[in-house]
């Protein structure tokens, strides 16, 4: 395997509605903001995670390539995922040996349609979408079968906002008060802000990693997996896929000083802590997570993007960042980055 | 629509709907709900899959031919309550979703239920179909699930003419001139009221009538959060009391008072309703009410 880093993470100040801007408009920002930092104008491989069920347009992401300056022609590509998947991709593209820098970036913006029944667009077309099966609704099932003490819940509720509130990019969220009823047993505030938003991420191979950052996050292990899509075919109150990921990935190594999880309830994280078997020395999403900024498609990404952040900056040698796509953690990537 | 004219509303829609090929699998188990059937599909280490997939997720290999009649009844492993029905929803009331092993099946349906509140679907619960009234081959042809009859509820309803003769006609009689009568047994020397002709202790008879006083003593009560329609409001007392030159206590509810000061040893007093209103009936004392006496040391 080629030594590949992450040398490069930048992210938008996310909002809860919408700015007005295109899509191009909002991700040209962060795309210069990484292009600045590693001095780096091209890049041997291009590679967007984007839904176009976000903006109801079909290749919108096609035109988001406005702001990566893709003339004369680059090397592109484009997963209908998380940007996590995408930079899942370069990864792979990098391995080939021929290039050795990629530019991955994931955006956003949940706020244009209602997410929740925008989300029932993913599941399966004769089982799970006609009945109208929602966001908040297979989440409240996982909740359900995993069934966790409502002041468990309540603690990861509250510390990811406590979190989000020292983190410029998230929102200023309150601690949760009140009990509001989402579709239970969730409760309002155990859902994830409706969130606008992108990130980039640069990778770089071997020696010019150690060029363009002089303390480059080393993907020391990356996999990903996925399970069965219909609820009913996998136990919901863990996450098979996650553990596989993270086996895969080799976690278990070492000790793990940072996890950044992409939690969208709070449930998930209790999930994703046994699967991923994180013991209580791991800071968990110190970033806030997606509780308390979820710019869907790049959320997965800045998991990654957080947890290089804390090796870039010397707070940690080792952190993990996972990435979750599909309903009810169907699919899940694991990274482990190092010093 | 938004008022701002640079905002636009935008619909995404595929007019008539998409249409796809279902594959026979699929095929198969949508043909079968057309028929009011729940078909599963065996795999080839034998478990049944519902709804029946391709291939098998557990291994990858191709399910079997073989199609398994299940259900129609399942047992709940998890829901979740929406308040808020969406527009897309089965249901236009609260209800729940939830995986539904059906039996005979190794894996849950997902599906609505109508359960009437949240806490009827524990784990566990068993739930049956309610289907479309037209099946069409389609996942809604499961209209919902609803929960499994447990109980029923029967109408009880007979009608008596009850005729008050002997001895409580003489104190009903009594009652409606505002009297207690009593009576007292020779033998045993107890004074009894309401009136009775047979001693319960000796079993004599008793000739005596006397007119008891209206004052007694609370021996006894308790207090009644149920709603009881002879009662004024909830809670209320009931209590013994002991009137006056009488030997047993009768019970009555308690009034004028508020509940947590009712003692026992307090003195009350029977307030009768106005003359007028008089018939020879118990309705006749509202309540027993404080006389302010102080309270007397019960033996």
């Amino acid at each position: 395997m080629r030594d590949v880093a992450i040398v490069a993470f930048a992210q938008t100040r996310h909002t809860d509605h919408d700015t007005g801007l295109s899509e191009h408009e909002l991700i040209q920002p962060v795309i210069n903001e990484v292009k600045e930092r590693t001095g780096l104008k091209r890049f041997g491989f291009t590679c967007s995670g984007s839904c176009d069920y976000l903006a109801g347009a079909p290749f919108s992401f096609v035109s988001a390539l406005d702001a990566l300056a893709a003339w004369p022609p680059i090397s592109e590509s484009h997963v209908e995922m998380d940007g996590a998947w995408a930079l899942y991709e370069a990864w792979v593209r990098l391995q080939h040996g021929d290039i050795d820098s990629a530019l991955v970036y994931g955006f956003g913006k949940s706020s244009l349609g209602d997410l929740r029944t925008i989300m029932t667009l993913q599941l399966d077309p004769y089982y799970l979408a006609p009945l109208g099966l929602d966001q908040l609704s297979y989440a409240a099932l996982q909740a359900a079968a995993l069934g966790a003490e409502r002041k468990e819940l309540d603690e990861i509720v509250r510390r990811s906002r406590a979190d989000g509130r020292g983190n410029p990019y998230a929102f200023d969220l309150p601690d949760p008060e009140g009990d509001d009823l989402a579709v239970r047993p969730l409760r309002k505030a155990d859902v994830p802000p409706i969130t606008d938003g992108a990130a980039a991420i640069v990778l770089a191979t071997g020696d010019l990693a150690g060029r363009l950052h002089p303390n480059p996050a080393w993907i020391r292990g990356i996999a990903h997996r996925t399970e069965p899509h219909y609820l009913g075919m996998r136990d919901l109150a863990r996450s098979a896929s996650a553990a596989d990921a993270a086996r895969a990935a080799g976690v278990g190594k070492g000790p793990v000083e940072v996890a950044e999880l992409h939690a969208q309830f709070p449930h998930e994280e209790i999930i994703l802590r046994r699967a991923l078997e994180l013991g209580g020395d791991t800071v968990i999403n110190p970033s806030g997570g997606p509780l308390a900024a979820n710019p869907v498609m790049a959320t997965g990404l800045i998991r990654i993007g957080e947890a290089a952040r804390r090796v870039h900056d010397g707070t940690a040698r080792r952190a993990v960042a996972h990435a979750a796509s599909g309903p009810c953690l169907q699919q899940n990537l694991v990274t482990v980055l190092e010093a | 629509m938004p008022s701002d004219p640079l905002v636009a509303q935008h619909v995404l829609e595929f007019p008539g709907g998409y249409t796809r090929t279902t594959g026979p699998v699929i095929g198969r188990f949508l043909s079968e709900l057309r028929a009011r059937r729940i078909v599963g599909v065996r795999t080839a280490e034998g478990r049944v899959l519902v709804p029946p997939l391709e291939y098998d997720p557990a291994t990858g290999e191709p399910v079997t031919g073989e199609y398994v009649e299940v259900g129609p009844a399942g047992t709940v492993t998890a829901s979740a309550w929406v308040d808020e029905p969406l527009d897309g929803h089965p249901l236009d009331r609260p209800f729940a979703w939830a995986l539904i092993e059906l039996d005979g099946a190794d894996t849950a349906l997902v599906h609505a239920v109508d359960a009437g509140n949240p806490k009827a679907l524990a784990p566990g619960a068993r739930v049956w179909p309610v289907w479309s009234d037209r099946p069409t081959g389609h996942i809604t042809d499961l209209a919902h699930f609803v929960p499994e009859v447990t109980r029923i509820t029967s109408g009880v309803r007979v009608e008596y003419r009850l005729q008050a003769g002997g001895a409580l006609r003489v104190f009903l009689e009594g009652i409606a001139r505002g009297v207690f009568l009593g009576s007292r047994c020779d033998q045993c020397e107890k004074v009894y009221v309401p009136l009775r002709r047979s001693c319960p202790e000796c079993g004599g008879a008793i000739q005596e009538t006397r007119e008891i006083s209206d004052t007694g003593t609370i021996t006894t009560f308790a207090i009644n959060n149920l709603p009881d329609p002879r009662a004024p409001e909830v809670p209320f007392v009931s209590a013994y009391i002991l009137l006056d030159g009488a030997d047993i206590p009768m019970i009555a509810l308690i009034g004028g008072v508020p509940a947590h000061e009712v003692r026992q040893g307090m003195r009350v007093r029977a307030v009768w309703v106005p003359e007028s209103e008089r018939t020879a009936s118990m309705a006749n004392i509202r309540w027993f009410a404080p006389t302010g006496e102080p309270d007397v040391e019960l033996s």
